[in-house]
């Protein structure tokens, strides 16, 4: 039957349900664009020969061939956008810079897509309060409090706050920082907020 | 809670499917028992049964079912689909007697789903079916929410596997509603957390990393 290599793309995206990003599937994604030009070719050659010798009994194939050719074009079109919904949702969960084995995992498209996004959020979080800016991919759980005790999980080097003191993030290292400056680290899993 | 950011299409709405929606693809793969009635030239490499270069008229087959809705037409000139196993008479009566016993994984797991797209399909039977299909639903539905709200911190796999695909939803739906209020409760909502997706990528690196 058509259009199995295109439901193979569906079920890797349905296998990570949680929202990670496979590899892009470009051999995947070649062989369904491949059967799609034979099945049109077929079309048209079967098209041209029903038109010419009244061959009005051709017609089920061909409608049943256009069939394939729009479940092609579905599988296809759900596969590149549920994976932009992967990526728009790193940006939120990472940050603006992807590690490099995320990043492996993308197109050259979906690269520059990123970047583009990027740049939009960021316009639209300037424009906010007033043209001074919010950035609203902090705070996405209401804070209690604006300094909060953090646990270092692994070494992340040098770390400046805003009054220039450099904190040295050590691994099992305790500081008091200021929550604002540290919500993306603990996001990313290099700190541990410490409840009293 | 965590915060959700990647928000998958989500399926449709009884008949409706949506285009862009990963679960309502995989949904119209499942295959229906069809019947031709008219010919198809060339195409006879479909069909494994015979030889012939064309199916012809009359063959028994399966379709998934976007090929079928796609060649559907009211006059029957093209195909004609048979109700599958799960939606005829037999079956609808042991629903009706009590749907909570009944293995919804193992009758296809898209069961909700499959039958909402059969009533494309003008059989006669159709408000049997959509009736069948929601007094299933109504009858499994207080356990299902029952057991997703007091399941905490266990191995939910008994309660799960005899759940369809629509029904498994709703039960991951009452079960993050669940932890939420838990975590709540003991004070752990306002701490602040790594992101689950991050955590995943990682353990997913040192996968890879083994030989």
């Amino acid at each position: 039957m058509f259009c199995e290599k295109a439901i193979e793309l569906i079920r890797e995206l349905q296998r990570m349900s949680d929202g990670q990003l496979p590899a892009f599937n470009e051999d995947g994604l070649r062989q369904v664009l491949q059967e799609m030009e034979a099945l049109y070719e077929q079309n048209q050659t079967d098209v041209n020969e029903a038109k010419a010798d009244g061959r009005a009994d051709l017609i089920p194939s061909i409608k049943l061939r256009h069939c394939c050719l729009l479940r092609n074009q579905r599988c296809v079109t759900a596969y590149l956008y549920d994976r932009l919904l992967r990526i728009r949702a790193l940006r939120w969960e990472y940050g603006s810079v992807l590690p490099p084995n995320v990043r492996f995992h993308m197109c050259a498209e979906e690269v520059q897509w990123f970047s583009q996004y990027k740049k939009s959020l960021a316009s639209f979080m300037r424009s906010l309060g007033g043209g001074e800016g919010l950035d609203i991919t902090q705070d996405m759980k209401p804070p209690k409090s604006l300094y909060i005790e953090v646990r270092c999980l692994k070494d992340h080097g040098e770390f400046e706050i805003d009054d220039g003191t450099v904190i040295l993030l050590k691994k099992n290292s305790q500081h008091f920082l200021p929550r604002w400056k540290c919500e993306q680290l603990i996001r990313q899993g290099v700190l541990e907020h410490v409840m009293s | 809670m965590d915060t959700q950011s990647y928000l998958s299409v989500q399926p449709g709405v009884g008949m409706e499917e949506n285009f862009l929606s990963l679960d309502d693809i995989l949904l119209s793969h499942e295959k229906l028992p069809i019947r031709t009635e008219c010919t198809f030239p060339r195409l006879g490499f479909l069909e494994k049964s015979s030889d012939s270069q064309d199916i012809t008229e009359g063959t028994k087959m399966e379709l998934p079912v976007w090929l079928s809705k796609g060649l559907y037409e009211k006059k029957r000139r093209v195909l004609s689909v048979e109700t599958p196993k799960v939606y005829r008479e037999g079956w609808r009566t042991v629903f009706n007697a009590d749907p909570n016993v009944v293995n919804l994984h193992k009758m296809g797991p898209y069961y909700y789903g499959l039958g909402s797209q059969m009533l494309h399909f003008d059989s006669p039977e159709n408000p049997e079916i959509a009736q069948t299909l929601l007094q299933t639903f109504i009858g499994r539905f207080r356990r299902i929410m029952d057991s997703s709200q007091n399941a905490y911190n266990e191995d939910t796999s008994v309660l799960v596997e005899h759940l369809d695909c629509l029904e498994k939803t709703l039960f991951r739906s009452g079960q993050s509603g669940l932890n939420g209020f838990q975590s709540w409760e003991k004070g752990q909502a306002s701490q602040l957390t790594a992101s689950s997706l991050v955590l995943n990528y990682r353990k997913r690196k040192m996968t890879d990393a083994q030989p």
